[in-house]
């Protein structure tokens, strides 16, 4: 027992939650059967949860300079990645049984593969490995998108793809551009990307070279983060893909370019340019709002509407991660609240649309007579996602919203503000839109076909109940592992 | 291939007696004359380097002005080749990752992505971008304004002394610009990638500033990056095509708000 335990310790978790789910999508890609292979998803997802809720409570020790570790920044938030992809991966089980005229091998390998992939970006402390990862998850997520198999599921793809590629050879481009910073330098660990070297030889980075790596290392994760004026792809791959992997691109691969753009910043201030590097933040973040809300307030299409608040949500964090410490702690914070609303909405959203075959508010209406629990569950989504007050992103918006006035940006404050109010009226106006009113008699005969199972209602219920929980009851836990990660950016001079 | 017969190729044979043809061959031309003068005062290989990233400058702006796809895609090619034995020039003894890196570069740039892309091309049967965005003589002249914003914007970036009089920052960044016209000003899906592959290309160029210094990872990002890269956009403009008959991208404009 104790040898068991012994070796136990011996493995390295940390490795082990990428290895998993690529060992799950190689299995996965040569699974037989099309009809027990969605299966290997929540198999594979629960032990990724139980990996990383483990290595949340009982952190491991990190060796210095390490090129992949689950350091304080990986513990803040990939566990809510892991919570977000095993309830996908539960409703993708039924998902996939109502589609089973289509083929799954290739989407759940890949739906497996970008887990892996997630994970590794999470943990990289190398900067090229970051971007491995990050473009690994971009291709991965190609197919993704297309499963549907429809013209619009085409352009979409094509639209991500180049939109996507053009950010991530940008962010090739800042990478080099800041290990060239780090070559001019010189000295010791001249050229050595981990960010704990570039971080420590900070002082004698070259400013004009990290000035050129972060403005193209914010545009280039920005893309894949979804910050405006680089949200272009967001609506329509959103809007064309199924809602588990709108979900998982939405609360997963959006926080990986997030802790990359945040690790990033790190280094940028220790070479002495942290002011800089908030106020472009700062900056992108309001016009990301901006820009969310006045779509949200023009959008009838449903789907879509979840891209726009998607692209609301992505202009907070970068806003709160340039209001210093406190804002930073409310970020990830906000991360937590915001990967599990959205997973909610993506699947409820997802039962409406099957039901109602159609996306517009022109086309569905009646929702909570056809489909009451999804409807229900849609618009107690809407509510917390727009910060109604038990629901988690409440407490971490207001703590944004202090921080902002703590700071001295009154200004983008009351911006913010004003932005969350213009978006809650356009996300009401598509919501009740669709679920009030009476059913359309195209709808009524698309919704006789689709019956909402446990399978279907269970996941998006649970996420909502964990946005609550985040709400009323946040644990210590997670308090904490947000304190170490803002300690591990903003280092104690 | 010498220039001279680039010029004298069907896509530019429409130019030939009009005084704007000039454009396409003097940055070939005038770069190296450019650069001989300080090659007295810099380690030789650098003299030949800036002669390749002239080249590979001038190439930017074939691409630019080219309206038949066959030799978009050449230019692409002879510029991937281009880049592609750069590694070699800069090393005075040879070691064998940067040969084999080398090696790999021109094997993919300069042949399997360019054949995979004429398939496409056939398969789709359409060789010229008749309607782009951005003309071709507006192009054109993005591409050499971006050519002299890089170079000033390089200026400003300190470079070590080994790198010093190099043109490698401001050829990498015009490539990157040219990429960039393409991408936005083309409709044509080939067209496009073939732009991503240019931006490629100077993001390559970049690299080899650091290939001392940084393991072979990055390197080997970019090939990766490309190969599969391609391979995806492959099948997604083969499915396109099936979907919308054709491979324009002007006409995917279902979802528009």
């Amino acid at each position: 027992m104790n040898a068991l335990i012994a070796l136990l310790s011996r493995i390295p978790l940390d490795l082990l939650l990428v290895a998993l789910p690529l060992a799950g999508a190689a299995l996965a890609a040569v699974w037989r059967s099309n009809r027990t292979r969605p299966w290997l998803l929540p198999v594979v997802g629960a032990g990724h949860a139980v990996l990383s809720l483990w290595l949340l409570f009982v952190p491991p020790p990190i060796a210095a300079g390490a090129w992949f570790a689950f350091d304080p920044i990986a513990r803040a938030v990939l566990p809510a990645v892991s919570l977000l992809f095993l309830l996908c991966a539960l409703y993708g089980v039924s998902y996939l049984r109502v589609r089973a005229e289509r083929a799954n091998r290739v989407f759940v390998a890949l739906l497996l593969a970008v887990l892996g992939l997630l994970s590794a970006g999470h943990m990289a402390g190398h900067l090229g490995l970051l971007w491995i990862a990050t473009e690994g998850v971009t291709l991965a997520a190609l197919p993704l998108l297309h499963f549907s198999d429809t013209p619009r599921a085409y352009e979409a793809t094509w639209k991500y793809l180049l939109v996507g590629g053009t950010g991530i050879a940008l962010s090739l481009l800042g990478s080099f551009c800041l290990g060239y910073a780090s070559l001019y330098g010189g000295g010791d660990g001249a050229g050595d990307l981990t960010f704990t070297a570039l971080i420590a030889k900070g002082a004698v980075l070259s400013r004009p070279w990290v000035l050129t790596a972060w403005v193209l290392l914010l545009v280039g994760y920005g893309t894949k983060m979804g910050l405006a004026p680089m949200h272009t792809w967001k609506p329509d791959a959103y809007g064309e893909a199924p809602g588990i992997v709108g979900a998982i691109l939405a609360g997963g691969v959006t926080t990986v370019a997030f802790t990359a753009i945040l690790r990033v910043r790190a280094v940028v201030a220790a070479a002495g340019a942290g002011p800089i590097a908030d106020r472009t933040l700062i900056a992108i973040g309001l016009f990301s709002l901006v820009v969310a809300a006045l779509f949200l307030l023009g959008t009838r299409d449903f789907k879509r509407m979840l891209a726009y608040s998607s692209v609301e949500h992505m202009g907070i964090l970068a806003l709160a991660a340039g209001l210093g410490a406190p804002g930073l702690w409310a970020a990830l914070f906000h991360v937590w609240g915001n990967s599990v609303t959205k997973g909610a909405l993506f699947l409820s959203a997802g039962n409406i649309r099957r039901a109602a075959g159609a996306r517009t508010m022109d086309e569905v209406g009646g929702m909570a007579m056809l489909t009451p629990v999804s409807a229900a569950i849609f618009v107690a989504g809407m509510f917390a996602v727009t910060a109604l007050p038990p629901f988690g992103p409440f407490f971490s918006e207001l703590l944004i919203l202090r921080a902002t006035f703590h700071t001295g940006h009154g200004l983008a404050g009351a911006l913010f503000l004003g932005c969350l109010l213009f978006a809650f009226f356009g996300l009401t106006r598509v919501v009740f839109a669709i679920v009030d009113g009476r059913p359309r008699v195209a709808t009524k005969v698309a919704g006789r076909r689709f019956s909402e199972t446990s399978g279907v209602i269970v996941p998006p219920l649970i996420l909502l109940g964990l946005s609550l929980w985040l709400g009323l009851a946040l644990p210590d836990v997670l308090r904490d592992s947000w304190t170490a990660a803002v300690a591990q950016l903003y280092p104690a001079p | 291939m010498r220039i001279a017969d680039w010029a004298a190729d069907d896509g530019y044979r429409i130019f030939a007696d009009e005084p704007t043809g000039l454009v396409y061959s003097p940055p070939a031309i005038f770069y190296p004359l450019l650069t001989t003068r300080y090659s007295l005062l810099l380690p030789p290989m650098t003299g030949t380097l800036n002669l390749l990233i002239g080249l590979s400058m001038g190439l930017n702006l074939m691409a630019l002005g080219s309206s038949r796809i066959p030799s978009l895609i050449r230019a692409m090619s002879v510029q991937g080749v281009v880049l592609g034995i750069m590694p070699l020039l800069m090393e005075h003894h040879i070691v064998w990752p940067v040969a084999l890196v080398a090696l790999a570069t021109v094997a993919v740039k300069g042949a399997i992505i360019p054949r995979l892309l004429q398939r496409a091309m056939r398969a789709a049967n359409i060789d010229r971008d008749m309607e782009p965005l951005i003309g071709f003589i507006p192009s054109l002249l993005l591409g050499a304004g971006g050519t002299i914003v890089a170079m000033a914007l390089a200026r400003s970036l300190p470079l070590l002394p080994e790198h010093a009089g190099s043109l490698l920052v401001p050829g990498a960044l015009a490539s990157v610009l040219t990429g960039f016209v393409l991408l936005i000003g083309r409709t044509k899906a080939i067209s496009q990638v073939c732009g991503y592959l240019i931006l490629e290309n100077g993001i390559y160029l970049f690299g080899l500033l650091l290939i001392h210094a940084t393991p072979l990872l990055v390197e080997a990002g970019i090939l990766l990056d490309l190969t599969v890269g391609v391979f995806v956009i492959g099948i997604i403009v083969d499915h396109i095509q099936r979907a919308f008959d054709s491979l324009d991208t002007s006409k995917l404009t279902v979802l528009r708000e």
